[in-house]
């Protein structure tokens, strides 16, 4: 379990560089990585295509604005949810810390001498560390998510929000298996699917403790609704006297008649499905009549840094439906191996901008560096968030609150000030190529060594050599020639 | 028409043919073309690194130079969208700059969108076929400007000229100006799938409507022990019309 927690939880300040070294070195994962991300991402266009057409941006457009519309007024829409939930019998708690949130789980399980808990897949839990929480107090929560439940018996960490077993295959799973339950060895899936079954099902049959996070919170009717492929979550707040949802204050929409834009958006850019496999609306517990369902059903309320990134630069933010669209299409979670290389929750695109936000530029001061700027993630965001914009700010927080070293510094202020001048700039090309005719003979264009500084560079390209007349030589030459044509 | 070349500072030093080509091409349509000599750096390398004072210095200095001009075309898609989307942002109220970021065009989207060239125009004007295959990479700041076929609608008139489709045409090439230097691994491994995939083309150019991706891809390329030229689609037209002498792969 510490492994699992050391991927997401990192002590010091992370480097996305050094851990995607050591993550790249495991060749085949990264095969993995590639071809399911290259899968998704292509898989989540024609999907939109099919459907939306010529109409597929200004759908997420839409779906965003009703996010950022119910973000700035969430104090009210929030209100409304809770009362509407409080009505029909939801118990509301609210957490403003992690912590708080784990204690208040804590709480109910040891008021209902809870053993075992059937836990569906949750981001927000992850945040919260809440399997860890309840194992303090002897109480055994098991995954239920298929990839959650074989990372949980690897002592793994998720390495994507919606696929969390990226970095592994079949034949990781048919060990894993074999070495966690003593099944026979088979790299069958369906097999494979029926020996997590079989073990699963009978974890249902005994729990008294039911955890599930939620993807929307309907303000008009207090319902949560939950997305999932493998009818988990349903399943899990079904069997267990006792249901506890985990739910971020972000996740609200003003009501049901706003629903299915996110439903449409949300399978579609996650899967390229029509629709999630089990969608369900929850609205209360178990009535009296009912012949299952939670008698308690409990809601966490959690900000957890949310409130501080409502602040009007950076709270459309907020309005991730976390589909993992950005994940799949960015060229550097690719490269990087998946999820883990982000050491946060919240991983990819999304996680470079949200991760230093929730958990602090000073532990995360290369996330908003990890990225070319390339754009792949908002072209991909259903809610339309210009991840490289608030990539930018926060590089551009750093250098205002003097974060950014002077060795990084330096070098931007340095080719400003030349810039701000003609004369400069003509005369800092003159060293270039003084220096680039020490670099190698002069009739080349290119050179395998570079100048101190730009060994980066050269690891793995040639560097270009300026040419031996610039374009403002030849246009200076060719007006001399003219105006001597003239004359 | 006349019209203000913006030649970028990587154009300018490491690939000044891509600028003479562009002059030529805009000359032989008739146009006049001017070269505002106090013309520098638009500033794009501060601002995408947070540095937004010297970045905010630059746009107006940019403004200055190229205010008097009602067409300002580059042959770089990325110094393109810095002027046209970042320049609004860093000077919100300035209308002289809001003035030359609306005026500002790439090379191709201004022959396709403002000059109405298209492939036949090309092709009539042809006068020596180029016998040549080029991969064409689409630059990521060319698709954030909605600028998707240009460059291959235009190529696509030339004689002579076979396009090869390149794999994963909309990943992003891992120049991304400091992030080259700054992440040299994950640059590395993304500029690897382009040098694949030009090696699996067999193409012996390499066309770009940015600077920066031509000099990543084919130096990528030249480490790799492949040679293909960087080349911009301005070049490629002015060989084929005649206005420049083909070069070869030294």
């Amino acid at each position: 379990m510490n492994d699992a927690h050391d991927i997401l939880f990192p002590k010091g300040p992370h480097e996305l560089r050094v851990r995607a070294r050591e993550i790249n070195r495991n060749i085949p994962l990264t095969q993995y990585v590639a071809k399911a991300t290259r899968t998704r991402d292509a898989g989540r266009k024609s999907a939109l295509e099919d459907t939306f057409g010529a109409n597929a941006d200004a759908a997420r457009a839409l779906a965003g604005k009703i996010k950022h519309h119910t973000l700035t007024h969430l104090d009210s829409y929030l209100a409304r949810w809770v009362d509407a939930a409080r009505a029909k019998g939801t118990m509301v708690h609210f957490a403003a810390t992690a912590q708080e949130a784990s204690a208040i789980a804590v709480e109910i399980s040891k008021s209902h001498h809870s053993k075992l808990c059937v836990k569906a897949k949750s981001m927000v839990t992850e945040e919260i560390r809440l399997v860890e929480a309840l194992a303090a107090i002897g109480v055994r929560a098991v995954e239920t998510d298929l990839g959650e439940f074989i990372l949980q018996l690897d002592g793994d960490a998720p390495s994507h929000i919606v696929t969390p077993m990226i970095h592994k295959d079949r034949r990781d799973t048919a060990r894993i298996f074999r070495d966690s339950l003593g099944s026979r060895y088979t790299e069958e899936p369906a097999e494979l699917t029926a020996i997590a079954r079989e073990h699963i099902r009978e974890l249902y049959r005994t729990a008294d403790l039911g955890v599930s996070g939620a993807n929307f919170l309907l303000a008009d009717t207090g319902s949560l609704v939950l997305c999932t492929n493998e009818g988990n979550a349903d399943l899990s707040v079904a069997c267990s006297k006792v249901h506890i949802a985990f739910v971020g204050i972000e996740k609200v929409i003003p009501s049901a008649a706003h629903l299915p834009i996110f439903l449409k958006l949300l399978a579609r850019s996650a899967t390229a499905q029509p629709i999630t496999v089990y969608t369900s609306i929850i609205s209360g517990p178990a009535r009296p009549d009912d012949r299952d369902g939670p008698r308690e059903l409990h809601v966490v309320l959690i900000d957890n840094g949310r409130s501080r990134v409502l602040r009007e630069d950076s709270r459309e933010l907020l309005a991730c439906i976390r589909c993992g669209a950005c994940l799949n299409a960015c060229p550097v979670y690719r490269k990087a191996g998946g999820g883990h290389a982000y050491g946060s929750v919240y991983s990819g695109p999304i996680g470079a901008v949200l991760t230093p936000e929730l958990r602090g530029l000073a532990s995360y001061p290369d996330l908003p560096h990890a990225s070319s700027l390339c754009g792949a993630c908002h072209a991909a965001c259903p809610v339309n968030i210009d991840i490289p914009a608030h990539l930018v700010r926060l590089r551009r927080d750093q250098i205002a609150t003097g974060v950014t070293s002077l060795r990084d510094r330096l070098p931007l202020r340095i080719w400003a000030w030349v810039m701000r001048s003609p004369v400069r700039y003509r005369a800092a090309a003159a060293v270039a190529r003084w220096l680039a005719a020490r670099l190698g003979p002069s009739s080349s264009t290119w050179s395998p060594h570079a100048p101190p500084g730009l060994e980066g560079w050269t690891a793995s390209r040639h560097l270009p050599l300026p040419a031996r007349q610039s374009f403002r030589e030849w246009w200076r030459a060719r007006s001399c020639l003219k105006s001597g044509d003239d004359q | 028409m006349r019209i203000a070349l913006f030649i970028t500072c990587l154009t300018d030093q490491f690939l000044p043919r891509a600028g003479v080509a562009a002059t030529l091409v805009l000359e032989a349509l008739g146009h006049t073309v001017d070269f505002p000599p106090l013309q520098t750096c638009c500033g794009q390398p501060m601002f995408n690194n947070g540095a937004h004072g010297e970045a905010r210095d630059l746009a107006r200095r940019f403004a200055l130079v190229f205010e008097a001009y009602e067409h300002i075309v580059t042959p770089s898609g990325s110094c393109a969208a810095m002027v046209r989307r970042h320049f609004p942002h860093l000077c919100p109220d300035e209308h002289r700059v809001l003035n030359v970021a609306r005026r500002t065009r790439e090379f191709c989207e201004f022959l396709t969108s403002e000059l109405g060239i298209g492939a036949h125009e090309i092709r009539r004007r042809c006068v020596r076929p180029l016998r040549t295959s080029v991969a064409v990479h689409t630059s990521c700041h060319q698709r954030s400007l909605g600028l998707l076929n240009q460059a291959d609608s235009l190529l696509s008139g030339i004689a002579g000229l076979e396009a090869v489709a390149m794999d994963h045409d909309d990943q992003c090439c891992g120049f991304g100006g400091t992030f080259a230097v700054k992440q040299p691994e994950l640059s590395a491994a993304m500029v690897g799938d382009k040098v694949r995939s030009i090696q699996r083309a067999g193409a012996d150019q390499l066309v770009s409507g940015d600077a920066g991706c031509l000099l990543n891809i084919a130096g990528a390329c030249r480490h790799a022990g492949i040679s293909v030229r960087p080349q911009s689609a301005a070049e490629l037209i002015a060989e084929s019309w005649g206005l420049i002498e083909p070069e070869h792969t030294p």
